[in-house]
């Protein structure tokens, strides 16, 4: 997939330059509100026409202002999922779920319905109506509207804003599900650095109607750790855990990590703070600390008083922060053999 | 006691005509009506006020002066009356006559009716179904009629209550002929400027009174069917 656009749209005192190319299948639009986002998406979308420029989707040309090409949004094969769900009140669910799909070509309907509804787990929900549904559940019916049309593209509006903290991140592996196993591009929307990171590879920074920086999500992520009170948070994927004593134990990768909570029976997403890990040369005889990591240093990246070490750990990467005295007294450099210690509460469940 | 609610041949006439005036009106006017609604929620048209200025105008009017009105248009003499004599339409002194100043007269009264429920319709819905492949036409017919439904029902019930009781400019258009234009309202008049004909005046009255509570019991029962879907 690639998205090319350079279009410029004024609305009112408001201006949207936004120039760039995108190549990777999970892109992201990161920015405060009220910095164009949601205009770029309306855009893109062909809900608000640009005063010049042109959009190109995946070799097809969307919108050219010079030759006068303007496709309307039902012809642009761009699917939207909105803020709030957008749900048609007056149709059940299986009515809304499907309504994009009668009116996709029978030959681009790559995305047998049986099957989303299963991963989107909205079996038992279909013939109910929309009104008589919880939050997270509307979500999820907009995403499936949305993924069956059979898009080029989805483009996600903040769809998590909106919904309970608790809420918010169990739909993500739904939707991480529903994109990969659909092979759909995403150009994901938020103002939410947490949700970037589980979403995107690729981030474009929007300010003020403008594209500031294009970078990898992971390198944004990082330069947060500069901001006061910012700092760089891992985000672990593990599997399912099994209880040991009092406490639980998840697998990462080849290696296993103990933690106080207990959780799903399948992928589980946690946070650790990178100033909450410890590191160590050698081993320490006896430490409260119930994870102790035999990790290699991978490499270094500094921020005014920060540092932040690129662990490898049994094959994870992990990000430990430490200040630079302790890199000098301890001479870490890429290749040398630490030992990363990490509290058993430290972790913070997300999914 | 024995002329009680006993109808001439005259006035079973004018029952069915003002039953056909009223479906006549209603008919006419609902898409004109549903495309006038349309138009003043979601066109962003400068000038629009000045349109919707012109369509409320029947509303304030005196009724008399919206017939006369229709009369200097469509009169034998009038600015069309060439026009509709070249496609051999008689619309003075006609049932046509008849349905054109009713549905002239409600016309503001469903635009308002149907205007307030589209009102009510998320914007925000009808972009979702463009997006979701719906073109303009398919969106106007899937998602903006089955959500104004209500509204629309609730303007085709004014029009058609509004069309039976049309005393004003139906009297100057289309005269009060019976058996041709002579509309329950036009006969209770002529019954109350004939002597002794109170009695038939009360007849008349009655059927009008259980005619139109029937019509609002019907767009009730449609009303509440509709919203259960």
């Amino acid at each position: 997939m690639e998205l090319e656009v350079d279009i410029e749209k004024r609305l009112g005192s408001f201006r949207c330059t936004a120039a760039f190319t995108l190549h990777l299948p999970r892109c992201g639009v990161f920015g405060p509100s009220g910095s164009g986002k949601s205009t770029l998406m309306n855009l893109l979308a062909g809900l608000l026409v640009p005063d010049r420029g042109r959009i190109r989707l995946a070799g097809h040309t969307l919108y050219d202002g010079e030759a006068g090409i303007n496709l309307p949004p039902e012809q642009r094969r761009i699917g939207v999922v909105f803020q709030h769900a957008r749900l048609f009140p007056h149709m059940n669910v299986r009515r809304n779920l499907l309504y994009g799909w009668r009116r996709t070509d029978a030959g681009d309907r790559r995305i047998d319905p049986e099957a989303l509804i299963e991963v989107l787990n909205l079996g038992h929900l279909l013939h109910r109506g929309v009104n008589r549904l919880s939050g997270g559940e509307r979500q999820r019916v907009a995403l499936g509207r949305t993924v069956l049309a059979c898009p080029r593209l989805i483009l996600m509006d903040e769809p998590l804003t909106g919904l309970d903290e608790e809420l918010k991140y169990q739909i993500i592996p739904y939707l991480q599900r529903a994109l990969d196993d659909f092979a759909i591009p995403l150009l994901f929307i938020s103002h939410s650095l947490r949700e970037m990171r589980l979403m995107t590879d690729e981030v474009l920074v929007f300010r003020d109607g403008a594209v500031q920086a294009q970078l990898a999500t992971e390198s944004l992520a990082r330069s947060d750790m500069a901001t006061a009170g910012g700092g760089y948070t891992n985000m672990l994927h593990l599997g399912p855990p099994r209880p040991v004593g009092d406490l639980w134990r998840y697998p990462w990768g080849e290696v296993e990590l103990v933690l106080t909570e207990g959780g799903r029976n399948g992928d589980n997403f946690v946070e650790l703070e990178a100033r909450d890990i410890i590191l160590f040369k050698g081993c320490p005889a006896a430490i409260s600390a119930r994870n102790l990591l035999a990790c290699k240093v991978v490499g270094l990246f500094g921020v005014s008083n920060r540092v932040g070490v690129e662990l490898d750990c049994g094959g994870n990467r992990l990000v430990a922060q430490i200040v630079p005295e302790s890199v000098r007294e301890m001479g870490i450099t890429a290749g040398v053999e630490v030992v990363a210690a990490i509290k058993a509460s430290s972790f913070r469940r997300i999914v | 006691m024995e002329t009680f609610l006993t109808l001439t041949a005259q006035d079973t006439d004018a029952i069915w005509l003002s039953i056909k005036v009223a479906c006549g009106a209603t008919l006419i006017a609902t898409p004109l009506g549903f495309a006038t609604a349309h138009f003043l929620v979601f066109s962003r048209m400068p000038g629009k006020s000045l349109i919707e200025g012109l369509i409320n105008l029947p509303l304030v009017l005196p009724p008399v002066v919206v017939g006369y009105l229709l009369l200097l248009v469509f009169g034998q003499a009038g600015y069309l009356g060439p026009l509709l004599r070249s496609v051999d339409i008689r619309v003075i002194f006609t049932l046509t006559g008849a349905v054109l100043a009713s549905a002239v007269v409600g016309f503001p009264l469903m635009v308002r009716a149907i205007r307030i429920g589209m009102e009510e319709i998320d914007g925000n819905c009808l972009m979702a179904a463009r997006t979701l492949g719906a073109g303009w036409w398919d969106t106007l017919a899937t998602i903006t009629l089955p959500l104004s439904a209500r509204a629309v029902l609730a303007g085709m019930t004014l029009m058609f209550a509004r069309s039976l009781g049309e005393f004003g400019a139906t009297i100057i258009l289309a005269g009060n002929i019976p058996g041709v234009t002579q509309t329950i309202p036009l006969a209770i008049y002529e019954y109350t400027n004939t002597p002794g004909g109170d009695r038939m005046a009360l007849n008349l009255c009655l059927v009008s009174i259980v005619l139109s509570f029937a019509i609002l019991l019907v767009s009730e029962a449609i009303g509440r069917n509709l919203k259960r879907r």
